[in-house]
């Protein structure tokens, strides 16, 4: 058990949650809660598995992994925003959606063999740096380093950007930023639209880099759930979700890593002697969620902080309200 | 208060445009029956469509559903065997949307009634000898207890630091399926394989074949009493939501959190109870299926969907315990049939989008749609 590549691990399977975590922020932040993120990431990695081994080009398999699964978020859009749907009711139907979806069309995927996979490279020069460089910098996949960019990238544009003003705008209080002249009902499909895309861009990366395959719904095994989990924690910022998503790819790890070596720390390794207690370390990801919502949640509640005001809740041209 | 949905509408005489209204009346009491039953008409037409996309013929499909749940008496029986788990957890699941509380968990709380069950079995709480009169209350109070624990962890949490209820329920699914597999595989292993021993019989619920020797027509029908344990529940619940003052807070904190809060109604208190009768009702059924079917544990009968079949039909049925009994005998038949429709995964699928047509249509109960020639009526 080298914690080194623990961490490494860890930074590679956490990018799977950081690009649904920081895609689900888009779409809350414009007001939009969409708790389909399990079933979109299901669609994306069964396409983006599937395109691979039809046409051997696995960039191909990506970009259909985030058309597929942006494409599946707008018939959520066109629900809650168009139609007024509860919002809460219409993700979960997302989630059974895409989850049936891509086990009827990833039907007989799992035997398709090995596929050409996205390639992993050292970065020069920072790959030397001691401990940070060969956790964040050495063999990793090109979408982790991609996800690297995507966190002060999308920061900036939530905080800094005219357009991320509307964004916030939106979700914030939609009857003023209409007043201003911002189109809500489009702003709220792009940006449910964009919340797909980056979560079938999640689910590629459990196909094409992180755990190669098609496993049917153990693919993802509740990390879209996890992600919805990592955006209340991260009070709709990217960094903070980076963080958090980097964190439980290490615990992820850590916990097949464990039941390894015939020591621990000095002492028998009780994990090793007693291997069904290994049914609890496979809880932990589970109940570390749990416990990362009451920590974010009370912190919501004594910084007065929230979520976005107008999250949950259709918007109604001239209708009281927010 | 209108709104535009085609972008088409100009002024020009001779064009239509979709006019949208708020209803103002209840409209008639045929009308959400029709919407619901046009949804699903309209979810079928789509599943078949896929279906056919994944390479398959969507009429031989549905024809194979149709024949193997209700062909004959014997399929009817198994169509019955697989609503009564579905039942349960539709009424878990009503209870609690009833409030608008997401307990998405009812998945967790059947698969933890089920432990709590089989533990008085197995630990053994009770000696093998007991009489079933003492075995089967016995176990159905240990599935009801475990079940609505289940469902107090995440009533607490959403009461004390309003954590968010979906999530919270929807991770304890999965703890209680790696709490099963650690008693399933390593302390109550038969021999090495991934099930518990059997139960003796009579910690088993009685089914129809029981009685053959006496009604010969009743061979081979596993029917069993948690169909009744569960219609008795449906009518608790009904009594419980639509004819106590219990009920009627619950529905009018689900109606008007903020009114309810003024009448001086405690939300907080009743977030836990909902959760915990909720969860009891989820864990009644998985002790109905662990003590009816499988009799023994085992993970993968039980940790079989039943939980998230159970909000589809809680959906459907507009939460009314009544209808939540016949839609759920739809269903069973559909996840029976469902077994041997090739790609396996279309249950699942069809689930989803009778789901998004059913939200979709509810539309059409909150609004008119009219069509206006444009420019008469702005």
């Amino acid at each position: 058990m080298d914690l080194v590549i623990i961490m490494q691990a860890g930074v590679a399977t956490g990018t799977v949650l950081l690009f649904a975590t920081i895609g689900e922020i888009f779409a809350e932040r414009a007001g939009v809660l969409n708790l389909g993120v399990e079933g979109m990431m299901l669609i994306g990695a069964m396409s983006a598995f599937s395109t691979t081994v039809a046409t051997g080009n696995p960039w191909l398999g990506v970009l259909v992994a985030m058309l597929a699964a942006g494409l599946i978020s707008q018939i959520h859009a066109f629900i809650t925003i168009t139609l007024h749907a509860d919002q809460v009711v219409s993700g979960l139907a997302l989630t059974f959606l895409g989850t049936g979806i891509s086990l009827v069309l990833g039907e007989g995927l799992s035997k398709a063999g090995t596929v050409s996979l996205l390639p992993n490279f050292s970065i020069p020069l920072l790959s030397q740096i001691p401990l940070l460089g060969p956790i964040f910098f050495a063999r990793q996949s090109i979408l982790v380093y991609i996800g690297y960019l995507m966190i002060p990238l999308s920061w900036y544009y939530i905080n800094r950007t005219r357009p991320g003003l509307h964004l916030r705008a939106v979700g914030e209080y939609p009857s003023a930023a209409d007043a201003l002249g911002i189109n809500v009902f489009f702003m709220r499909y792009a940006y449910v639209f964009v919340g797909g895309t980056l979560a079938g861009l999640a689910g590629a990366t459990i196909s094409l880099a992180v755990a190669p395959g098609w496993f049917s719904e153990l693919t993802t095994a509740g990390q879209g759930w996890i992600a919805i989990g990592l955006v209340i924690f991260a009070q709709w910022d990217p960094v903070r979700a980076a963080v958090g998503s980097y964190a439980f790819g290490a615990l992820r790890r850590l916990i097949l890593d464990i039941q390894g070596p015939l020591t621990l720390f000095g002492f028998a390794n009780p994990f090793y002697y007693n291997p069904y207690w290994g049914f609890f370390l496979q809880m932990l990801p589970y109940a570390f969620t749990v416990i990362v919502l009451v920590i974010g949640s009370r912190e919501a509640m004594r910084k007065r902080l929230g979520a976005p005001a107008a999250l949950g809740n259709p918007y109604i041209r001239g209708e009281r309200g927010l | 208060m209108s709104e535009k949905v085609t972008p088409q509408a100009g002024p020009r005489t001779g064009s239509f445009r979709i006019k949208l209204e708020p209803r103002l009346k209840e409209p008639p009491p045929w009308y959400p029956v029709a919407v619901s039953l046009g949804a699903i008409v309209v979810a079928l037409f789509f599943g078949g469509i896929l279906i056919a996309f994944a390479g398959g013929d969507p009429f031989l499909s549905y024809a194979h559903i149709a024949r193997a749940s209700f062909g004959n008496l014997g399929v009817i029986s198994d169509t019955l065997v697989k609503a009564t788990p579905i039942l349960m957890t539709a009424l878990a699941c009503s209870v609690a949307f009833r409030m608008k509380l997401w307990n998405i968990g009812a998945e967790g709380q059947f698969i933890m009634g089920a432990f709590g069950a089989s533990a008085v079995v197995l630990v053994p709480l009770l000696p093998a000898e007991t009489p079933a009169w003492i075995f089967l209350p016995a176990m159905m109070l240990a599935g009801i207890l475990m079940g609505a624990l289940w469902g107090f962890i995440p009533g607490y949490l959403k009461a004390k630091f309003n954590v968010n209820e979906i999530i919270s329920t929807l991770m304890l699914n999965y703890i209680s399926i790696s709490w099963v597999n650690y008693w399933v595989f390593g302390v109550w292993s038969e021999g090495g394989f991934q099930m518990s021993p059997r139960f003796p019989k009579t910690a088993w619920l009685p089914r129809l074949l029981d009685y053959a020797d006496t009604f010969p027509i009743l061979r081979g029908l596993t029917t069993h009493a948690g169909l009744l344990i569960g219609i008795l529940a449906a009518f608790i619940v009904w009594l419980l939501i639509y004819r106590s003052r219990w009920g009627y807070e619950i529905r009018l904190i689900g109606d008007n959190r903020s009114a309810a809060r003024y009448a001086g109604i405690n939300i907080s208190r009743n977030t836990i109870l909902v959760m915990m009768v909720s969860g009891a009702l989820a864990g009644l059924g998985g002790m109905s299926e662990i003590s009816g079917v499988v009799h023994r544990l085992q993970t993968s009968p039980i940790a079989a969907g039943y939980g998230f079949t159970g909000i589809i039909v809680a959906w459907l049925s507009k939460l009314h315990p009544g209808v939540i009994i016949v839609v759920s005998v739809l269903f069973g038949a559909l996840l029976l049939a469902g077994r041997e429709i090739q790609p396996s995964g279309v249950p699942k699928m069809i689930q989803g989008i009778i789901l998004v047509c059913l939200i979709a249509s509810d539309f059409l109960l909150r609004y008119r749609l009219r069509i206006v020639r444009a420019g008469v009526e702005e």
